[in-house]
């Protein structure tokens, strides 16, 4: 078997028992990005050569008997929204093409610390604002199961070069799903953490109280050694958890569900849900009832105003952040046709940066904050925010864990919701709620759905610090499944042909 | 329907500091119309007594001591910079000459 099918675990023990180095890892991993990138389109920019340094590194100081981390050696690709030294960050956009950040996100940091080479800047709709990449100022990425779908948005850069063999594992950054829906429509796993669990120091901000920091993977086990490389307090965020969150790592060992109660979701079942991922998902259900896990039945009758409560809250942070996109500080700077005051080379230049997506949520988001509108937009979305927490609490004292399909549908057609902002919007239904009650949620691939053979994903949710929870479940009915189709999510895939 | 007019989105562009042309107001005006509309329905769920929450998950008077640590040095500061003149950012007239 290649070594770029292999998951990042695997890799780990193989670099360890020096059985392979980083090197040859590395370099293996660039070939392919080399002939799938230009097709698919998953990675804004390579970083052979930082890559190929940091890898040439690490065997070294393996060479020399240095105690390394878990992960050392094991290249990553890193969603470009995150602030990284000497390697152009973008976010997608073309406001900031060409911008070379002084500083590297906490993130960042923590992946130089653990020795994983980069291997590159992830493709993302701008500014991380949509579900399927097209409103990346760089073109779509394409969805691997069949390219002429989406890979999920925001981070459907990600979620493809994890899903075509371009990485093991891939940071992305979930503020209403961008983690998890990608992961749902590609057969990867994603993990949106607790708010603050990982730190949003250097993640250039959609919207700050929703924002969280991710791991991408092919299987539970990599998602939780990643989050576990990443995770932890940082004094310069300042809504970073003071407490650690314990090793997920050793949740994703557990194997029994015995016991475990499971709540399902009743708003986000049944009607508005494609019928082949409502049966694999039912299906999955099945193989955790049949090993002693109980299944109960939650209400959340909130969640139906968290698409829109979503819609007021996030434009309205939005528009405030990217104020920042001023030209004068950093990106870019157009100069209007004649005598120019700062405010007119302001106006100008945020014409040309920002697309049409990311316009329209700004205009949204000034609309909802200004006053007249404030306390009936802003202010009852905000109340909404406390109701859905509220609910949330309730369906936590009859479960431990609560459970949906992590998306309606499977891949949608690249083009098909361009051009209608509200049918995007309904995308994210059942991945918002966790991201407006500050709580994690993980999507897990079950398998494919029977009309259109695409992946199908499973969200798990748990109660704020309790990730553990997912990794524990996740990792049991992962292997579950994989027992039962004896192989992996991934040996579905079709072989990508390119000329 | 909303009260999202085609003056009203030039009106919030200029706040937002956004140059918009014709067909992005025209543009705009029908699609944020429709988004208002829907996400309106959040003034239906709510009733004054509920307490707002700002933050899914609160933390108050988070300090670290008032140490000097290693930050940007001036020119990293000024690496993204459009234009910078003796260690300033550098900007168009803030006023209009007349």
């Amino acid at each position: 078997m290649s070594l770029i099918t292999k998951s990042a675990s695997e890799l780990s023990s193989m670099l360890a028992n020096k059985e392979i180095s980083s090197v040859e890892l590395t370099k293996a991993q660039l070939e392919n990005i080399d002939k799938l990138n230009p097709k698919i389109n998953s990675y804004l920019l390579v970083t052979h050569e930082i890559a190929l340094a940091q890898a040439k590194q690490v065997d070294e100081l393996r060479a020399k008997g240095e105690k390394l981390s878990a992960l050392a050696g094991v290249p990553i690709a890193v969603k470009d929204n995150l602030a990284t030294v000497g390697i152009e960050t973008t976010a997608g956009s073309k406001i900031l093409k060409g911008w070379v950040p002084p500083y590297n996100a906490t993130v960042v940091e923590k992946i130089l610390a653990n020795r994983m080479p980069i291997l590159g800047k992830t493709n993302m709709d701008e500014f991380a604002m949509g579900s399927s990449t097209e409103f990346s100022a760089y073109g779509p990425s394409l969805n691997p199961w069949d390219i002429t779908r989406t890979p999920g948005g925001s981070g459907g850069g990600s979620s493809s070069a994890v899903s075509s063999m371009q990485a093991a594992i891939a940071i992305g950054s979930d503020t209403g799903g961008s983690i998890r829906f990608p992961a749902a429509v590609t057969g990867t796993v994603g993990v949106k953490p607790t708010y603050g669990a990982v730190s949003r120091y250097g993640l250039i901000a959609l919207g700050s109280s929703l924002d969280q920091i991710g791991p991408v993977a092919r299987n539970v086990m990599d998602a939780a050694m990643l989050q576990d490389a990443i995770a932890g307090h940082d004094d310069m965020d300042a809504t970073s958890l003071p407490e650690s969150l314990g090793s997920m790592t050793e949740a994703a060992r557990n194997d029994s569900v015995k016991g475990l109660k499971i709540g399902i979701i009743k708003e986000l079942t049944g009607a508005g849900f494609q019928a082949g991922v409502t049966e694999r998902f039912q299906e999955a259900l099945d193989l955790l009832v049949a090993e002693g896990a109980e299944i109960v039945e939650v209400s959340c009758p909130s969640f139906q105003y968290a698409i829109a409560a979503y819609y007021l809250i996030q434009p309205a942070e939005a528009s405030s952040n990217l104020a920042r996109f001023d030209s004068v500080r950093f990106g870019l700077r157009v100069m209007p046709e004649g005598s120019a005051t700062v405010e007119k080379v302001m106006a100008a230049t945020r014409a040309a940066g920002f697309g049409p997506e990311v316009k329209r949520r700004i205009i949204l988001g000034t609309y909802a904050l200004s006053s007249g509108y404030y306390d009936a937009y802003y202010g009852s979305a905000q109340k909404v925010r406390t109701l859905i927490q509220a609910d949330l609490a309730k369906a936590f004292e009859k479960a431990d864990v609560l459970v949906s399909p992590t998306a309606p549908t499977t891949a949608f057609k690249l083009g098909e919701k361009q051009e209608d902002p509200l049918a995007m919007y309904l995308n994210d239904i059942a991945t918002i709620p966790a991201n407006l009650a500050g709580i994690p949620g993980m999507s897990l691939p079950v398998g494919l759905a029977k009309e259109d053979n695409l992946p199908v994903g499973a969200q798990f949710l748990a109660p704020a610090r309790q990730d553990q929870r997912l990794y524990k479940v996740g990792a049991v009915l992962e292997k579950l499944l994989e027992d039962k189709w004896s192989k992996k999510m991934m040996d579905f895939a079709p072989k990508l042909e390119v000329k | 329907m909303s009260e999202i007019t085609p003056e009203l989105v030039r009106h919030l562009a200029g706040l937002a500091r956004i140059d918009v042309t014709d067909a992005e107001v025209a543009q705009f005006a029908s699609q944020l119309a429709l988004i208002v509309d829907s996400v309106a329905t959040v003034k239906a769920a709510v009733d004054q007594d509920i307490p707002s929450t700002s933050h899914p998950i609160p933390m108050a008077n988070v300090f670290r001591q008032d140490v000097v640590r290693p930050s940007l040095s001036q020119a990293q500061a000024l690496s993204g910079a459009a234009e910078s003149e003796s260690g300033r950012f550098k900007v168009s007239a803030i006023l209009d000459e007349d």
